[in-house]
């Protein structure tokens, strides 16, 4: 696998206070990649980084193979982007808006621009939108146009920050759909958020920052693995607790609302299984535990949600 | 992206209205004088205009003069103070650099955009003046100077033509000033209040005795030395410093803007 994005001890400092700290990022193409971090955290600055608009304190970007900010040029050309909220010329229309935007740098052909501006007004659900000016629209309608502005060169590596902002949930099905839609085209997609129920449901890897430093990178499967306990729903938690206790030397089992939250030292459910039906024990679910991403994210970050550097 | 930059600025309304706005002071000033049949005293109030009542041939470079004093600076300087610091404050510069469009690139567009309208309102004021002055004042083909000679039609012309470009320089120099403010912060406002005060400071200073020594390097100093071509013979000493003294000042800047912009982190 070729990747995409590469980055090795990227740090920027404002004064002496790193806000990106030796950054070692790495997308592979063809990745639905997470890039999460609680406010602060220096996901934007990275952003900026990958994309020529903030100059690194020091360590080195790769973009699609090519020394950034060096060959932004080239790099540049195939990405398409979103980031902090999409920003139009209010007065013109979004066609006219997309227009400029796509005439703006020498890799927009002229003669394909209206049909390509069509497709990318059409993959975001903005087909019917007329000549009314920007300054018009609703949020989600901006952040659609946002997004067609980002597609219409049909980019090899889409990077996102915040996509999702300002959509209703319709809205946000549709984005995320449309995600999936261009990673099985074989576009690359580097989607920065907060919302971490958005990134465990679509991404298949993902990297975590806390305080400027890279706290976690890797596949969502690892990220989310089974925790090695179980979560039992009976309607006999006292004879259940017994029947563990006896079937694992050191198992525990704590009560959790309506479930039992059980470790057997890794026995494997289905044994645990066989004995509680065994015993008697009427089991309604039986299940391993699986982190959330909050769960893996509130543990690596040290619980900072929203801290504010 | 020359072309994005220049179909930006004439899609905006304010482009047209600020040119509008110019034309339309000259021509308030001729009605006046027309219908009062009172000119300012020679030497006295906006130069030439005293000489337009005898011909209305002059009267484009009157209007030049008139409006070259603040009206003029202060729109060269809103219209330059916007090109950065409005794209940065609508967020569209971040996108715009992302096409990716080189800094140089960008600069020398958005230069190239006011460029273009400082020309535009320079000949607008000039073609409308001309009207003004055909209609009100009539044109005769002999006309005196202001030393009281006689000039041709041609000559005043020709002279007429050097004078749009020597009020175009001047504005560049002032509009060099905005840009580089104008990449120094992202509020268009506060580029065109930076601009705003290096002029009003050379103004005042300019008008003091106190700062001799310094009067001849002001950007502001030799702005109304137009006037010179419409002396018979022409002094050009003091328009050849003034296209000087504004290169100088029009290199200065935008090398400035240069420097400022291409090495800039861009967190709009």
């Amino acid at each position: 696998m070729t990747e995409v994005i590469r980055t090795a001890g990227l740090t920027k400092c404002y004064g002496d206070t790193p806000v990106v700290d030796h950054l070692d990022l790495e997308v592979r193409g063809g990745d639905l990649f997470g890039f999460l971090g609680p406010n602060g955290s220096g996901k934007t600055t990275t952003i900026r980084m990958l994309l020529g608009l903030v100059h690194p304190t020091g360590g080195s970007i790769e973009l699609l193979g090519q020394p950034m900010p060096k060959q932004a040029h080239s790099a540049l050309a195939q990405v398409g982007t979103l980031v902090e909220g999409p920003a139009f010329y209010p007065a013109m229309s979004g066609r006219r808006n997309l227009g400029m935007f796509d005439a703006a740098g020498a890799n927009g052909s002229r003669r394909t621009r209206p049909a390509r501006i069509d497709d990318a007004l059409e993959r975001v659900g903005l087909s019917h939108v007329g000549r009314k000016p920007v300054k018009a629209y609703s949020l989600g309608m901006r952040q659609r146009l946002g997004l067609a502005a980002a597609l219409i060169r049909k980019p090899k590596l889409l990077v996102l920050d915040e996509p999702t902002n300002g959509l209703d949930p319709q809205g946000i099905h549709e984005i995320r759909s449309l995600f999936v839609e261009l990673v099985q085209d074989g576009t690359t997609v580097f989607l920065s958020s907060h919302l971490l129920a958005e990134i465990e449901l679509i991404c298949t890897r993902a990297a975590m920052l806390a305080n400027g430093r890279l706290v976690a990178q890797d596949s969502m499967e690892r990220l989310l693995a089974p925790t090695g306990r179980l979560l039992l729903d009976t309607l006999d938690p006292i004879e259940a607790e017994s029947v563990i206790r006896s079937l694992v030397h050191g198992a525990t089992v704590e009560r959790t609302g309506e479930h039992l939250l059980v470790s057997v030292n890794g026995m494997p459910p289905e044994q645990v299984n066989a004995a509680l039906v065994g015993a008697g024990v009427r089991v309604r679910e039986l299940v391993r535990q699986r982190r959330t991403l909050e769960d893996a994210f509130l543990g690596l970050t040290g619980d900072s949600g929203d801290a504010a550097r | 992206m020359l072309r994005v930059e220049m179909t930006k600025m004439l899609c905006r309304p304010r482009t047209w209205l600020t040119i509008a706005l110019l034309a339309g002071l000259p021509v308030v000033v001729a009605i006046f004088v027309k219908s009062t049949g009172i000119g300012p005293r020679p030497g006295q109030g906006p130069a030439l205009l005293s000489e337009v009542l005898t011909n209305g041939l002059l009267f484009p470079a009157a209007a030049l003069a008139m409006i070259l004093p603040i009206f003029l600076p202060v729109a060269t300087a809103v219209m330059a103070g916007d090109t950065v610091a409005g794209e940065a404050s609508m967020g569209t510069l971040r996108y715009l650099l992302v096409r990716p469009v080189s800094r140089t690139r960008l600069l020398v567009a958005k230069l190239v955009s006011v460029v273009a309208f400082v020309i535009a309102s320079v000949i607008v004021v000039t073609a409308v003046a001309y009207v003004a002055g055909w209609a009100l004042f009539g044109v005769q083909p002999v006309s005196s100077s202001i030393s009281g000679s006689t000039l041709t039609t041609q000559d005043i012309v020709i002279r007429t033509v050097v004078t749009v470009s020597y009020v175009a320089v001047s504005m560049l120099g002032l509009a060099s000033i905005a840009l580089f403010a104008s990449t120094r912060t992202d509020s268009p406002l506060a580029a065109a209040l930076a601009a705003l005060a290096a002029f009003i400071t050379s103004e005042v200073l300019d008008l003091i005795e106190a700062t001799r020594a310094i009067k001849p390097y002001l950007p502001t100093h030799y702005w109304l030395s137009f006037v010179d071509l419409f002396r018979n013979p022409i002094l050009w000493h003091d328009v050849t410093r003034g296209f000087a003294l504004q290169a100088v000042y029009i290199v200065l800047f935008l090398g400035a803007a240069w420097a400022s912009f291409s090495t800039k982190d861009i967190t709009s």
